[in-house]
């Protein structure tokens, strides 16, 4: 495996670039990205509809390939990682969040929370003692046997973000966490997600059009045509609720 | 956990999973009830054709077979028909003579087996005596009395008492003819038997052939139906002069039928798991593609494609799993206890089966082994019907998946 250099870098990208080649007309949905993520972040990917942001979300998670360019996680190069490698490096440093929760059905909420462990083969005690903390700071302890069916929109990312975090990854990449949720939800949902950043140094990195996520980033990124337009680090940002 | 994930998506949709399992379970109900069936049926014709028409093995001139011709009688039968009879594995033995020739009464006539017997030791190898219908069966010392089968009694119009006039060949190619008085009536499950085989005491047909007393035939029954092969062998050393065949060799189409059963029941089996698998892989991919999102997003988390492979593939084997023993349960219940009250058809298939040689009551039969066959070939089935739906879950793209709505 190659590494990059830098010792407090999570994500580093070199002239990622992902051209979708399927329809009549190539599609560049990520255009010559160089970025840069430090361990503890709390990032905003935004832009409009179209703009590459889930595109790039997944290259920097492993699930895409890039079509040029490289993809450095925790200092290894995602490319030079066989299938069945991403898939174990996704499951041992990268915690997803998707915007339709995408929980097991059949599971209850401790089950789904504990799944990754049973992935990384942890023990029943260590499993059972990051479910019980991550159901506390997730505030789901009174749904621990609840399957996703009887739980709000709410709870159900709530136990999605504490999925993400059961296997201790090295950050998170939520893809418009809040779209399918209300006004107080999402925002306790942030209140959360920017509580375990700032107790745990969690990375967290969200693609949103949500005004309400944008508020809380302590760093922007804007994509226009799949490149970067901006990239503001913020020293103020709003507080939780 | 994988176990559990994959028990518990089984009874997502539970009336489909129900109605793939029931369809596994009367599959397999039906296939090893027709398997036991025509086990029931074959051995039922085999112990009937040895316990009653062709005993174990028999003995003949060498050239006997050839035509019929009464001049290829054994020679020294009596002393041959002694010291078999003397051998502890034999259980009965019985000489007869035969020729095939005329048998007509006052109204009709047709053409008929004749059989000289010794009517004790007859009995003894194929019951004959407790076939009688009408009338009383022969004794030694009967003369000139006949057992004819009911259909052709009724053929030829004939009653106890009725004269039946016997023409045939003499050993010299001279044409003889004997009268005799119908003393008994038999049934026979064997129409054929029924219809074509006439019984008088030994000596009667031999003074009329001319045979010196000498028999053209020897049946055997054995207590072992095992060691016919080796018996058949050993007297065909300690007699050269004889031929000596085993009741194989003598119904070929018995013996043909006895060793390809096995072949076809396997066929027949492979056809029904084969139309139950396809039923399994639908039912499999219709789980697989209604989980695209679920799977797409398993794959995002870290589920590596052994696990998933490995979900995919339990479901299934749960699914037949469970209705597998359920269906072979109700077979073995349904089995036990028509193999001890039958299956009665004589309603509808009486003649037919009579034809060939069956009782229209079948006894189904299935030897345990046939079960844990079935459940060998049913497993291979739920493995081979598993690999399909796990690989369209393999070939997924997670990011294609997760978007799928």
């Amino acid at each position: 495996m190659e590494t990059s250099s830098h010792e407090n870098c999570v994500i580093h990208t070199e002239d990622l670039t992902k051209i979708y080649d399927e329809g009549a007309v190539p599609v560049k949905a990520v255009d010559n990205v160089h970025l840069h993520i430090e361990r503890g972040e709390f990032t905003a990917l935004v832009g409009p509809s179209g703009s590459g942001k889930t595109t790039l979300l997944n290259l920097i998670g492993g699930l895409d390939k890039p079509t040029s360019g490289k993809v450095w996680v925790h200092q290894v190069d995602m490319s030079t990682l066989s299938k069945n490698e991403l898939i174990d490096f996704r499951l041992n440093n990268i915690g997803f969040v998707f915007q339709a929760y995408n929980l097991i059905p059949v599971l209850t909420t401790t089950e789904n929370v504990e799944f990754v462990m049973l992935l990384q083969k942890k023990d029943k005690e260590e499993r059972k003692s990051r479910v019980n903390q991550l159901l506390k700071e997730t505030g789901l302890e009174d749904k621990a046997d609840k399957r996703p069916s009887e739980l709000s929109g709410g709870q159900q990312q709530r136990v999605a973000v504490a999925r993400a975090l059961a296997s201790k990854p090295q950050f998170v990449l939520a893809d418009e966490p809040t779209a399918n949720l209300d006004s107080k939800t999402a925002e306790n949902l942030l209140d959360m997600m920017a509580r375990l950043n700032q107790e745990e140094g969690m990375t967290f990195i969200f693609s949103t059009h949500d005004q309400r996520v944008i508020d809380r980033a302590r760093r922007v990124i804007t994509l226009v045509d799949g490149a970067i337009a901006s990239d503001e680090v913020r020293e103020e940002v709003a507080m939780a609720t | 956990m994988l176990l559990v994930i994959a028990w518990k998506n089984i009874w997502r949709n539970k009336v489909r999973s129900l109605i793939v399992m029931v369809s596994v379970m009367m599959g397999l109900w039906a296939g090893a009830f027709i398997l036991a069936y025509v086990f029931g049926m074959i051995n039922q014709r085999l112990e009937d054709a040895i316990g009653s028409e062709i005993s174990h093995l028999q003995l003949h001139h060498p050239e006997f077979d050839i035509d019929y011709d009464p001049q290829f009688y054994l020679d020294d039968s009596y002393s041959l028909i002694e010291e078999i009879g003397a051998n502890p594995m034999v259980e009965a033995v019985s000489g007869r003579v035969l020729v095939y020739g005329m048998v007509a009464s006052a109204s009709s006539s047709t053409g008929g087996k004749l059989i000289g017997v010794n009517p004790d030791k007859e009995n003894h190898v194929t019951q004959l005596g407790s076939n009688v219908v009408e009338g009383e069966y022969l004794l030694p010392t009967d003369k000139n009395k006949i057992i004819v089968g009911k259909k052709l009694a009724d053929k030829l119009k004939l009653k106890i008492r009725s004269k039946i006039v016997l023409t045939f060949q003499d050993v010299n190619g001279d044409i003889v003819a004997g009268a005799f008085r119908v003393k008994g009536i038999f049934r026979s499950y064997n129409s054929t038997i029924e219809e074509g085989n006439l019984y008088v005491n030994h000596a009667d047909l031999s003074t009329l052939l001319k045979t010196n007393g000498q028999v053209h035939e020897i049946a055997v029954l054995m207590y072992n139906g095992e060691m016919v092969k080796e018996y058949v062998s050993s007297l065909t050393q300690q007699y050269p002069g004889a031929l000596v065949e085993s009741w194989k060799e003598l119904s070929p189409e018995l013996g043909l039928m006895i060793d390809s059963l096995d072949q076809y029941m396997v066929i027949f089996f492979v056809i029904i798991l084969l139309a139950l698998s396809f039923g399994i892989v639908n039912t499999m991919l219709m789980t697989v593609l209604e989980r695209v999102k679920e799977i797409g997003m398993l794959m995002a988390i870290g589920m590596n494609k052994i696990r998933l492979f490995g979900m995919i593939f339990w479901e299934t084997i749960f699914m037949v799993l469970i209705a597998a023993p359920l269906g072979l349960l109700l077979a073995y219940v349904t089995i036990y206890w028509l193999s001890i009250y039958g299956l009665d058809l004589s309603a509808i298939y009486q003649e037919g089966y009579a034809a060939y040689g069956f009782k229209p009551i079948i006894y189904p039969k299935l030897e345990a082994i046939y079960y844990y066959r079935i459940m060998t070939l049913v497993i291979i089935t739920a493995i081979m019907a598993s690999i399909y739906p796990a690989i369209t879950a393999l070939r997924l793209d997670p990011v294609k998946a997760i978007r799928k709505i």
